[in-house]
């Protein structure tokens, strides 16, 4: 094994060659999820079975590169015992850590297999360095990653006040929306991170062509409407465009994909153990470019914090790969607050 | 059954909100959850005020908790919380996992609020033996699954159910009441205060949808449980949540004690007021659909 590097690069895989492109192209870990409502990638077509996930596990272990498991949604009712099943698989395989939510799945994994690193997940909405502190006393928790709403600052606030890891979001889609504390979607659908493991699901959406534009809907609910030669996104619900006072804009967030490449040498140099990719549900290409970028940006980083540069070439390449090709540095920058 | 009054959710000046409180003492309302939850920046009243309306409710009989903030960041936000768990003799109402750490911690007995996802009997195991007496159902819990939780919550746990009001649907650090001035939260001129409602976001069809509230984001139907008292009084819920609305909240109030308590004649039962859902109204959560959603079904077999 190499030694550990001081900033580790954790990018998505929502299956198999998702995992190889992000290990191929420089990822430290890669986080994954179960083929079920476990995990809040809930998607149809996307995520691991056992045979695929011991599969991952062999390919990122002999290259060096550790490999996570998501069991972040709660776990509700008489179906509890599918995320504790979700625990002792990953346990059986040998994953690096699962990452968690849920209080009481947290302290099942301790009891049941306290060799398990155990990662709280940004679905767990702790937002300071109590709440983090919380789950390392009673649960073990090793690394938390934090909700995508701290300003630098208060990043810099947590770290020096915890013993544990903090793991922060450097790129992809961005949650407006505190992690964890956001209902909107199953408010509109009946499903949500939460519960189900999906916010603005596929299957609510309709697209319309009316005499107005092109309309986005989400059970009914019109999200957005678009002219020609508007270029149309997913209606993801808090990206839409609605009316507040007669006035027609993106009321809560442009649809817009967070970049934080630029702070690497001050995240760095705070301490942030490791900056997480978003993205399961992307495809193997766009992995392996996030990752490869990032893993450029982060040695250049490493090898001289004072001189680092973001290069044009990573720029135009992320702007390529995101969201309405639109940046912004999200709450890390405090006036988008 | 008793009827708890959530905390406030809106910034309101400093005269209304006494105002407001002293009709609240007057109403037939057990519990009342006081202070700022919604954001920290919003100061017309301190926690001495906050005292102040807690000692003028208990005159009155009332039990009154005060709430912790929900999104906590900074660490004036972390102090605040301190200072809510240094007043001894008032329950707090933990709402998030560093307010829970703090008052076990101070070996303080607790309200679990609704925003620490509580949604399963592990996790409600384990806030009891924190010190949690009483628990807040997270809103998107729908009854079934509830039902089920009460079977094995732990002995002496109340149960608590959001039942009227606008939903708080979501929290950020961004606030969208600032952002429809084009103007930062730290900079934010308090425009909240202008909208002791909410300031209502409608889809570009017309159709009233959200509620911005600050930095919390809330639906524009106003949730109504009062047909579904019966069914929570055997599913053993004890505390029913009334959120504070600008208009009727004491007449709301009214109707619930009128639900929980029927008078032996049922042409005297008090009914909700006209205007109670200034934008209509919504039970899906509670059976197991989209929050929005409305089941008739449910209200007309329970209203005969």
């Amino acid at each position: 094994m190499p030694e550990p590097r001081p900033i580790e690069l954790v990018c998505p895989a929502g299956a198999l060659p998702s995992l190889k492109a992000a290990v191929d192209n420089g990822a430290d870990c890669v986080y994954t999820g179960l083929k079920d409502n476990t995990n809040a990638r809930n998607f149809g077509g996307l995520n691991f079975d056992d045979k695929s996930l011991r599969e991952g596990i062999r390919y990122a272990r002999e290259r060096g590169v550790k490999v996570l498991l998501a069991v972040n949604t709660y776990p509700q009712g008489a179906s509890w015992q599918r995320w504790t099943a979700a625990i002792d698989k990953a346990a059986d395989l040998g994953v690096f850590a699962v990452i968690l939510a849920d209080p009481g799945l947290m302290q099942y994994a301790q009891r049941t297999h306290p060799q398990l690193r155990l990662h709280l997940s940004v679905q767990g909405s702790a937002t300071n360095y109590e709440a983090i502190n919380f789950y390392h006393e009673h649960f073990g928790v090793q690394r938390a990653v934090l909700p995508r709403v701290l300003a630098l600052a208060q990043i810099e606030q947590v770290i020096r006040n915890t013993p544990i890891e903090i793991e922060v979001f450097g790129y992809g889609a961005l949650c407006v929306m505190v992690e964890g504390r956001c209902a909107l979607s199953s408010y509109v659908t009946g499903d949500s991170p939460n519960v189900s493991g999906v916010c603005s699901p596929a299957r609510a959406v309709r697209w319309e062509q009316s005499a107005d534009g092109l309309e986005s809907r989400l059970d009914g609910v019109l999200i957005d409407r678009f002219g020609p030669g508007e270029k149309a996104g997913y209606p993801t619900l808090c990206k839409g465009r609605f009316e507040v006072e007669g006035e027609t804009y993106y009321a809560i967030e442009e649809p817009t994909s967070l970049n934080t490449v630029e702070l690497l040498p001050r995240l760095i140099d705070m301490g942030v153990r490791a900056v997480k990719i978003e993205g399961r549900q992307r495809s193997p290409a766009y992995v392996a470019q996030v990752t490869r970028v990032w893993r450029d940006a982060i040695d250049a980083a490493l090898r001289d914090a004072d001189g680092f540069e973001v290069r044009a070439d990573w720029t135009a390449e992320l702007r390529k790969l995101s969201e309405g090709q639109m940046h912004t540095l999200g709450a890390y920058y405090r006036p988008w607050k | 059954m008793q009827i708890a009054l959530g905390p406030l959710l809106y910034y309101w000046t400093r005269e209304r909100v006494f105002s407001f409180y002293e009709g609240i003492a007057r109403s037939p309302v057990d519990i009342v959850y006081l202070g700022e939850g919604v954001c920290a920046r919003r100061h017309e009243l301190r926690l001495p005020d906050w005292l102040e309306i807690a000692g003028m409710l208990r005159a009155a009989g009332k039990q009154t908790v005060l709430s912790s903030q929900a999104l906590i960041e900074a660490e004036s936000d972390l102090n605040h919380l301190r200072r809510l768990v240094a007043e001894d003799g008032h329950l707090v109402e933990a709402n998030d996992f560093g307010a829970v750490r703090l008052l076990s911690e101070a070996k303080r007995p607790f309200v679990a609020g609704p925003y620490l996802n509580v949604f399963n009997t592990p996790t409600l195991a384990k806030i009891a033996s924190l010190g949690a007496t009483r628990w807040v159902a997270p809103i998107e819990m729908s009854g079934a699954v509830l039902s089920d939780l009460q079977a094995s919550r732990p002995a002496g746990m109340q149960t608590e159910v959001f039942v009227f009001g606008r939903l708080p649907l979501a929290f950020s650090a961004r606030c969208f009441t600032a952002r429809h001035f084009n103007l930062q939260k730290d900079t934010c001129a308090f425009k909240c205060e202008s909208y002791p409602e909410g300031l209502e976001l409608r889809t570009r069809d017309g159709k009233p949808f959200l509620n911005l509230n600050g930095t919390q984001t809330q639906s524009i139907l106003t949730y109504d449980l009062i047909r579904e008292v019966d069914e929570m009084r055997e599913t053993g819920v004890d505390v029913l949540r009334i959120s504070p609305q600008a208009e009727h909240t004491a007449e709301v109030i009214a109707a619930f004690a009128s639900r929980i308590a029927p008078p032996p004649d049922s042409h005297a039962r008090t009914a909700l007021p006209a205007g109670a859902h200034p934008a209509g109204w919504c039970n899906g959560f509670w059976h197991g659909k989209a929050g929005l959603a409305r089941i008739e079904a449910a209200r007309e077999e329970a209203v005969q």
